[in-house]
């Protein structure tokens, strides 16, 4: 193996000399050495393509059984020559456009995953108890009560929208349930300048900035005064108030798009950054590459927060990629990342409040990837038990409940008693189940709303449509829903 | 060498040369193509034109921003020529080669309130960004309620043919974005159109689609106002009067059509010829009342003919003009196949094919 080492170190050189690329190397050098004739394959001819990339061919596939493996020449004489072939050569490099590259004798592929995957940052444990020696922001009273207070009105809002939907009164539904830490605690530890680009299982974020619960129901109801006219499905919110840009159902459209506002931001030299919440499905999206590119080049102070909670509806994320989840795809991109449990609320708030002030006082964007679970259903139209286990949802569901496990902590610092508990949970039931009865009484938007908001002004086709249209209402009146106001 | 400087000097005192597009035999007279340089004008190409609009518009307002791939050197086209220098590379600069970043990147620029001018570099690779275009910025205002908006993205970008340029260097995509409520789009067929055109799509409240005619980027050469001014976007103009029969086109079809109905005139056919400039939202009431006048509807672009604006712009007119019409109205176009490189010349709807459907429309 020796010998073929040192070919190799030939090959380097003569690959630099006559720069040749990958297949040119081979087909050069391979075809001449007794290496070639003692493994290749005799019946190929020694020029043809797939006789000479035999060697790539077993890289390209791995998990194809090799027809022969690279590790099985090395020998520890071979490292040690290696070694100090390596040595010899970090005096030599390449000035390279992005730095100074250094050179090696050794024909090494970078391996497909680390070692170890990438650790999780956490504060508190399964039972609520701080880590010994952990690192981060302390929380006061007020902020950590108020946290847990918006954490248990989004699961309740969540159950009782849930079952509105589910006794006909709302079209659809989509639950936060075993996110609402990444909700509620990302949302606390930025402020009201930054600006959300949400996908759609954030709600807790625009509850945590004041979105009422009579907001949440006007839009799921799809009445007047929803600020969206009706005109999108239930849970589509958005708050130009509350500098939260309106859902749409599209899969990481609004990642490249909170790098665009980001680097507005920082243009504007604004005290803010840009959010942006997706899923683990969403990063096999070409928008979310674009938008890590674009961030990283770009400098702009932009956070991407990754719910990964292991479902893209019913594809697992086994199915979804091959890397070591989302955080490593950073790195690639040049971008700072950290993973953190995302059923942690102080983990959670920590990593958020320290990647807002790295992107803005750096101009930077970070990647966080929370790891978490989805317990809900995808939405409302989606029955999960066809596709995991029950066990595998009460598991995430009673174990690692990240209300629960909050709820521990903050108990045992003394900050909440079972009688809050019981008054916050009943007073907040009534208010929805009030909010919920308001918004069914309130008229449909009128049909005007139709037609507005296409363009800033309507065009006359529209303005032709919309005649026509009243027309034919006045016509058939009986085709028509009657709580829409013509 | 073909010429359309009369019939443009009617409408807006211009003069436009347009070298050979392989169609036509007659030239230009060399006085004609000095002609005029009054004071505050200058005879420059399209390429020009729209550099100069792009100028005004990072001047006259420091909230806008222009990029794409390689805009920072001035373009592929050299329509970016001087902007970074003069306005900075924060404001001008060059992105990673990714369309769907580049349109996402733009509307979120945008809903901040900027005017991002963003560039594809050819219309045939407009197609990765196909869906923030359509889902995102189309819908931005509309879904939000008016909440939001980014009505200040406008993506400019090459289009149509340029004699060499095979399947991907030119397509003209623009009918997939007339099936777009919420989007503009918008063709300029000279460099003073494309300048004034360009300001007004730019500070258009909403988002536009600008497509150039890469063309006649060098090819297309006429006296532009140096300074800043906007020309009205969803008007059609009539470009060039008659009675016999309509042809309505945009873009760089217009010099072909305009070598057609020359010689139509030849042999006693007078031809009215409409540039529609915007194709969403178009001025149906201009070709409409030019149908009412000749009874006969030709349309002409270079995008293949099913499903082509063409067919939206007959369907229309039939439903309007459907007693006063007195010939099938014909469309001119380019053929249902991919864009073809020896091909070329076989696939375009070229003076010719034109001259002859206006002789059989008119002799219905």
């Amino acid at each position: 193996m020796a010998i073929w080492f040192r070919r190799s170190k030939d090959i380097t050189i003569h690959f630099k000399k006559y720069n040749l690329g990958l297949l040119g190397f081979f087909t050069q050098n391979f075809k001449s050495s007794s290496f070639f004739h003692q493994f290749g394959n005799s019946s190929t001819s020694p020029t043809s393509f797939n006789g000479n990339f035999r060697i790539p061919k077993y890289i390209l596939f791995p998990n194809s059984p090799p027809l022969f493996s690279f590790r099985r020449f090395e020998s520890v004489e071979a490292e040690k020559q290696i070694d100090s072939e390596d040595q010899e050569h970090d005096k030599q490099a390449l000035d390279f456009p992005g730095g100074r590259v250094t050179f090696t004798s050794h024909l090494r592929f970078l391996s497909e995953s680390p070692e170890k995957r990438i650790h999780c940052y956490r504060i508190l444990d399964d039972n609520g108890q701080p880590i010994l020696g952990s690192n981060f922001r302390q929380v006061s009273k007020e902020v950590a009560v108020k946290m847990y207070n918006h954490m248990v009105t989004l699961q309740i809002l969540d159950t009782i929208f849930y079952e509105a939907q589910r006794q006909g009164r709302i079209s659809f539904y989509v639950t936060t349930n075993g996110e609402e830490a990444i909700n509620i605690a990302s949302a606390a530890a930025l402020t009201m300048d930054d600006i959300i680009f949400p996908q759609y299982r954030e709600p807790g974020v625009l509850l945590w900035r004041g979105f009422t619960l009579q907001e949440f129901a006007n839009q799921c109801f799809g009445n007047k005064s929803d600020y969206g006219k009706g005109r999108q499905m239930p849970i589509h919110y958005g708050s130009k108030k509350l500098n939260y840009f309106t859902v749409s159902s599209t899969i990481a459209t609004q990642l490249p798009q909170a790098v665009g506002a980001a680097y507005s931001l920082k243009m504007d030299k604004k005290n803010a950054c840009a959010v942006t919440y997706f899923g683990d499905g969403g990063t096999s999206e070409g928008d979310f590459h674009a938008a890590l590119n674009f961030a990283a080049v770009t400098e702009a102070p932009v956070i991407f927060i990754c719910r990964n909670n292991g479902w893209a509806i019913s594809t697992p994320t086994s199915e979804q990629f091959r890397s070591d989840g989302v955080v490593v795809k950073g790195q690639a991109y040049g971008i700072r990342s950290i993973r953190v449990d995302g059923n942690d609320t102080l983990a959670i708030y920590s990593a958020v409040c320290e990647a807002r002030e790295m992107a803005i006082r750096e101009h930077r964007p970070v990647l966080i990837e929370a790891l978490t679970y989805r317990v809900g259903h995808h939405s409302t139209s989606d029955d999960s038990t066809k596709y995991r286990s029950a066990n595998e949802i009460e598991h995430w569901k009673m174990a690692r409940d990240p209300v629960t496990r909050y709820r521990k902590w903050i108990g045992k610092k003394g900050w909440w008693t079972d009688n809050e508990e019981t008054e916050l949970r009943s007073n907040v039931r009534k208010e929805i189940m009030q909010a919920i009865q308001v918004a069914e009484k309130v008229e449909k938007p009128p049909l005007m709303d139709l037609f507005t908001d296409v363009y800033d002004c309507p065009p006359p086709n529209l303005c032709e449509q919309e005649g026509l249209l009243r027309e034919t209402v006045k016509k058939h009146p009986q085709d028509y829903p009657t709580d829409v106001p013509v | 060498m073909i010429f359309m400087a009369n019939s443009l000097k009617r409408s807006g005192n211009l003069v436009v040369s347009i070298s050979k597009r392989c169609y036509s035999t007659t030239t230009i007279s060399q006085q004609q193509q000095q002609q005029s340089s009054s004071a505050g004008n200058a005879t420059v190409n399209l390429f020009t034109a729209i550099n100069q609009a792009l100028h005004i518009a990072l001047e006259t307002d420091p909230r806008a921003y222009l990029f794409g791939e390689d805009v920072g050197f001035g373009g592929v086209f050299r329509c970016t020529t001087g902007l970074a220098d003069r306005f900075g590379k924060d404001r001008v600069f060059n992105t990673p080669l990714c369309e769907q970043g580049i349109v996402g990147f733009g509307i979120g620029l945008a809903a901040m309130g900027n005017r991002a001018i963003a560039e594809i570099q050819f219309a045939d690779y407009i197609f990765p960004a196909f869906d923030q275009i359509v889902n995102e910025a189309a819908k931005f205002r509309y879904r939000s309620g008016n909440q939001f908006n980014c009505g200040g993205l406008t993506i400019r970008t090459p289009y149509g043919a340029v004699g060499h340029g095979g399947h991907y260097h030119s397509q003209s995509p623009e009918a997939f974005f007339c099936h777009v409520p919420g989007l503009k789009v918008v063709i300029p067929r000279s460099p003073q159109q494309a300048k004034g055109l360009l300001l007004a799509c730019i500070r258009d409240p909403n988002p536009t689609i600008f497509f150039e005619p890469k063309w006649l980027y060098r090819l297309a050469v006429e006296e532009v106002p140096d300074h800043d001014y906007m020309l009205p976007l969803s008007t059609a103009e009539v470009i060039r009067e008659g009675s016999d029969i309509t042809l309505v086109g945009w873009g760089a079809q217009l010099a072909v059509m305009e070598q057609a109905c020359a010689d139509a005139e030849k042999d006693g056919i007078s031809c009215e010829l409409i540039d529609l400039k915007t194709l969403i939202p178009w001025d149906k009431e201009t070709v409409e009342a030019s149908v009412r006048k000749t009874g006969k509807l030709l349309v002409s672009h270079e995008a293949p003919v099913t499903g082509g604006f063409g067919a939206e712009i007959a369907a229309s007119i039939t439903e309007s003009c459907f007693l006063r019409l007195e010939a099938p109205i014909a469309r001119v176009c380019g053929l249902d196949t991919p864009f073809p490189l020896v091909f070329e010349p076989f696939y375009m709807p070229t003076k010719n094919k034109i001259l002859d459907a206006i002789k059989t429309t008119v002799n219905y």
